[in-house]
């Protein structure tokens, strides 16, 4: 069998899964378009985020386990430039947060120019714990009464800065933007250490990243979320009132409801498989071009690369960079999809973990794998809960009703998704370890 | 002639599935002997004594230690049969003290390994004084010392050294030689590499002199020393 | 009388549960740093191995309640921790049979270990889920205080008091013995010794007779020992839920780094670094202030560095800091 029937006949089932669940509730099919829909709709999310962390680990061998900050940079991206700005947010406070956020950045400038001017000795290190500290009660007393101002604007509905009102479109690059700055401050300080401890370090940047999202009311409203974001697409009340619509519904033998939704979604599909396509096509570019083969080259042997004259970590900053911002992207889409930015949601085993059990499974440094991977992982994700139900039914069916065990093992197979990611990734890893679609 | 102690009879191999880089080499040494292995650069000096420790596949010819064939043996079994080998590098356990490499190296000894420690002590006095103090902590010629004390410890039958001396200062390749033959004196055969050939070749009982991973000359160290065609090939003149 | 009151204060706020808490870390970072030195790479599972262990202590603490059995003053959860010890064990010994052992055949890079583990994690995590579901346990019972704060203040006529919980007792008491214990083994013991020259140079240890399969299961037991000790401890100072055991990684992992992965010593004095660095940072100083500064100067705020919520963030910047100056930690890990 050649490679292309391969992804050819894989992409083709995960297709039919999808076509499967829209159209029969048998097994553990629903039988509704909506829900497979929307599973399609966040796979095309997910196998972007996954085309991202493939180009790190793929191309580069980079770990990167803090995914889930550059998704949620992503996500803040569409409230910042998206969502209508809060009146009188700025005149109460929001030009003290960013005269202090400049006062902060200033200091940490500061302490670094003291570090490298002056000569190492203790006095090194008093003048510059004095910078810090100076610099951080200027930047607390700035900060606190502008925070408080900004937040005491109707608190129940806004308390924060609001976006600049732009069209949500706009967000997308704007939050892979966001993730790339964030990506070369961490690369900038961790990339070069080995592999280990960038795990960890982006492990924690994207913990940090979440509490930021979730304590900074002023920002992102904190835990309160974000509701309400615009959307690309027109909301299904004001189709179902369009008479246009409703007819053309008819002339489909739809009704208007179901019509609607549909609509909504399918536009949501089709504009994420063209971000897709755009990304897939750019990554297969860069992966045949001089680029990509050094990057490989680099990632197969980095002392040889090193020796020939090449920066690596120059190299490795550019396409964690890069593979960061598509995160982004993928984090802006998302949100743009749930048109809310719910920070209490982002939990590393789905917004990280999750993604490299896509990447792994799909096949790393392949692109058509990733994607894969993130379309066929996700329909596992959504599915394996009812699959699990049904298991843990058949094999109860003895039990009588009332049993406590039977009651117990039923309330826990929404536990099963992690159980079963973990079984995947380890089966994968062991017995196929080039994954579906191996790197040609 | 009968059988010696321990010869690698006509060995021909290589590393892994690599090519052949021993071809018909012999190298064998008896209780109380010194064999050196001598040569240019790569000539599969190291390899040779590799491939008597099973490091390397040996494709043909044989290994054997008292008259038993050991070819298909593990290293970690020879050892159990009474090779005592001390590689070139990262010789002892660096973050461990003295003390603890000699008791790791008798760690395949059930019986009570103090009077082998004590022995060692005698050989290399300087180790009995820093017998507290992390290996990593010591001059390169004491950690040659703890490196060969450590092998020492199994009570081998036959200590073999890949290149002792390589790194040290010429003071103490003196004085490291000067133990060797100590060690020698107790009737252990020792089979030893050595980069520098000519000292190597004053305290041989016999010299191997390898060429291209073949044997180019042998005899007892002073033949090598007197040959015209070694001197002037190998010891420079 | 005011500084004595500041102390107090400063003792009761922070002194005393950042040792607790440093406790626990060390004795986390303690496992994280065996399997690093034994093993060769970062254990992404080892909170959720110590969920796992926690987990069943908790199970079988449940079940000697329920018979009535107490162990007096002291929390019943002590009683069954053996029987978490055991189980995780049994789990390690599992795992490694099951999934690294072929790794390690295979000589596999450290970064595919992780990898693994990183699949071990969400099978461990999904199997605690699916067990005691994702929900907060609480089981600590017994005698709540060593000494509680309106004890202290009776005794000492201090506006102060200074609260001690039998948890924090416990957990330093067995932090102290857990350590003393491993130390004696490392150190003293043939197969500690066995563990540390493997750790040191594997090739040596295996010419000088050293069963490797051995050594690796030690650690996995030990290692085993030391998550379910500190998940207890954790989950009886405060409370047990799967997800918070999941993100002790952090600050376990930024323990052992900034104490130096590989070196014992270096993850009991991480452990505490980050614990102190933590609470210092996140307690709000305006009742230790109030007492000190003169009238004029007293605080208006809570005088809280950052917030409580931003504690990964403190063991993080350490951790980055280490890094960045000391790339092998404070104590010499293995070299990187």
């Amino acid at each position: 069998m050649s490679d292309t029937v391969k992804t050819s006949l894989l992409f083709l089932f995960v297709g039919v899964l999808i076509l499967l669940e829209g159209s029969t509730n048998a097994l553990f099919f629903s039988g509704s378009w909506n829900s497979a829909l929307l599973i399609l709709n966040m796979g095309l999310v997910s196998a972007i985020m996954a085309l991202g962390v493939n180009l790190q680990w793929g191309f580069a061998g980079l770990f990167n386990v803090g995914i889930m900050g550059f998704v949620a940079l992503g996500g803040l991206a569409v409230v910042l430039v998206s969502s209508a700005p809060t009146p009188g947010a700025w005149s109460q406070g929001g030009v003290g947060i960013i005269m202090a956020l400049v006062m902060g950045a200033m200091t940490l400038v500061a302490a670094i120019a003291v570090f490298r001017m002056m000569e190492p000795g203790k006095l090194r290190s008093v003048v510059m714990i004095a910078v810090l500290a100076v610099g951080f009660v200027v930047y607390r007393a700035i900060f606190d009464p502008s925070v408080a101002g900004v937040e005491a604007i109707d608190p129940a509905l806004a308390g924060n800065l609001g976006g600049l009102g732009l069209p949500v479109l706009l967000a997308w690059p704007a939050g892979g933007l966001l993730a790339a700055g964030a990506a070369w401050l961490i690369g900038k300080t961790a990339l070069g250490l080995r592999s280990d401890y960038l795990a960890i370090a982006t492990l924690g940047i994207a913990e940090i990243i979440i509490a930021v999202m979730k304590n900074e009311d002023w920002l992102s409203r904190g835990v309160k979320n974000v509701i309400g974001l615009p959307r690309p697409m027109p909301y299904e009340v004001d189709l179902q009132n369009d008479a246009e619509f409703v007819a053309k519904a008819a002339d489909y033998g739809l009704d208007p409801v179901l019509a609607s939704t549909l609509y909504v979604k399918l536009g949501y599909s089709l504009m994420f498989t063209v971000v897709l396509l755009v990304l897939l096509w750019m990554a297969q570019m860069a992966l045949k071009s001089p680029w990509g083969r050094m990057m490989r080259a680099i990632r197969d042997n980095e002392v040889a690369a090193e020796a020939m004259g090449k920066n690596v970590t120059r190299r490795h900053l550019q396409i964690f960079v890069l593979g960061s911002a598509i995160c982004g992207i993928a984090g802006a889409m998302m949100t743009t999809l749930d048109s809310q930015l719910t920070p209490g949601t982002y939990n590393p085993l789905r917004f990280t973990f999750l993604i490299w059990v896509m990447v792994i499974v799909g096949g790393s440094g392949n692109n058509f794998g990733s994607v894969l991977g993130g379309l066929l992982i996700w329909f596992l994700w959504i599915k394996v809960e009812p699959m699990g139900l049904l298991l843990i039914e058949t094999i109860t069916a003895g039990l009588s009703d009332g049993s406590a065990v039977k009651a117990h093992l039923l309330d826990s197979a929404a536990h099963m998704r992690l159980l079963t990611m973990g079984l995947i990734l380890l089966l994968v890893l062991r017995f196929s370890p080039r994954g579906l679609l191996p790197e040609r | 002639m009968s059988e010696p102690f321990l010869i690698g009879d006509a060995m021909t191999g290589g590393y892994g599935k690599g090519p052949d880089i021993l071809h018909e080499c012999t190298i064998a040494v008896n209780p109380g002997e010194i064999a050196v292995i001598v040569g240019p650069n790569g000539a599969g000096k190291s390899t040779a004594m590799k491939a008597v420790f099973g490091l390397l596949n040996v494709r043909s010819g044989a290994v054997r230690l008292d008259g038993e064939d050991i070819t298909s043996l593990s290293p970690q079994d020879r050892v159990v049969k009474g090779m005592g080998f001390v590689p070139q590098t990262q010789n002892i356990f660096t973050s461990m003290t003295v003390e603890e490499n000699l008791e790791m190296g008798g760690f395949i000894r059930t019986d009570d390994i103090r009077d082998t420690m004590e022995q060692v002590y005698d050989l290399f006095p300087i180790l009995r004084d820093k017998r507290n103090q992390p290996a990593g902590e010591l001059s390169g010629g004491q950690r040659q010392q703890v490196a060969v004390g450590r092998a020492l410890m199994t009570k081998p039958k036959v200590l073999m050294l890949d290149e002792p001396t390589a790194g040290v200062s010429p003071i103490v390749m003196d004085e490291l030689f000067d133990r060797i033959i100590e060690v020698s004196r107790t009737g252990l055969p020792i089979l030893m590499v050595e980069q520098n050939a000519k000292q190597a070749l004053e305290i041989a009982d016999k010299g191997y002199v390898l060429v291209q991973g073949r044997n180019a000359y042998t005899g007892t160290g002073q033949e090598l020393l007197a040959d015209p065609e070694v001197r002037k090939s190998f010891l420079g003149g | 009388m005011d500084f004595l009151n500041a102390l107090v204060a400063f003792v009761n706020f922070v002194g005393v549960p950042a040792i607790a808490y440093g406790s626990q870390l060390a004795i986390g970072a303690l496992g994280v740093t065996l399997v690093y030195s034994v093993l060769r790479f970062s254990n992404f599972a080892h909170g959720d191995t110590m969920a796992f262990g926690t987990m069943i202590t908790i199970l079988v603490t449940w079940w000697l309640q329920s018979l009535g059995v107490s162990f007096g003053p002291l929390p019943t959860a002590l009683l069954a921790l053996p029987a978490g010890i055991a189980a995780t064990m049994a789990l390690m010994l599992f795992t490694d049979r099951t999934v690294y052992k072929f790794y390690r055949a295979q000589k596999a890079k450290p970064v595919v270990f992780v990898m693994v583990s990183l699949g071990v994690m969400f099978m461990m995590n999904g199997l605690v889920r699916f067990v005691i579901g994702p929900g907060d346990q609480r089981f600590a019972d017994g005698e709540r205080f060593l000494i509680s704060a309106r004890d202290f203040k009776a005794m000492t006529g201090l506006r102060e008091g200074l609260a001690i919980k039998t948890t924090q007792g416990i957990t330093v008491i067995t932090a102290v013995i857990v350590v003393a214990l491993l130390f004696w083994f490392l150190n003293k013991t043939r197969t500690g010794k066995s563990m540390r020259a493997y750790s040191d140079n594997e090739d040596l240890a295996l010419l000088s007779g050293i069963n490797p399969e051995r050594v690796v299961m030690y650690t996995w037991l030990i290692v085993a020992s030391l998550a379910t000790i500190a998940g207890v401890l954790y989950g009886l100072d405060k409370s047990f839920k799967p997800f918070t055991y999941f993100q002790l990684l952090l600050p376990i992992f930024a323990a052992a780094i900034v104490g130096g992965l590989g070196s014992p010593i270096g993850a009991i004095a991480g452990g505490f670094i980050i614990a102190f660095s933590e609470v210092t940072i996140t307690y709000a100083w305006k009742k230790v202030l109030t007492y000190v500064l003169p009238e004029s100067l007293k605080p208006d705020g809570l005088v809280q560095l950052l917030s409580t919520d931003y504690k990964f963030a403190v063991s993080f910047t350490i951790l980055v800091i280490v890094l960045l100056f000391k790339p092998t930690g404070l104590f010499k890990g293995k070299a990187v």
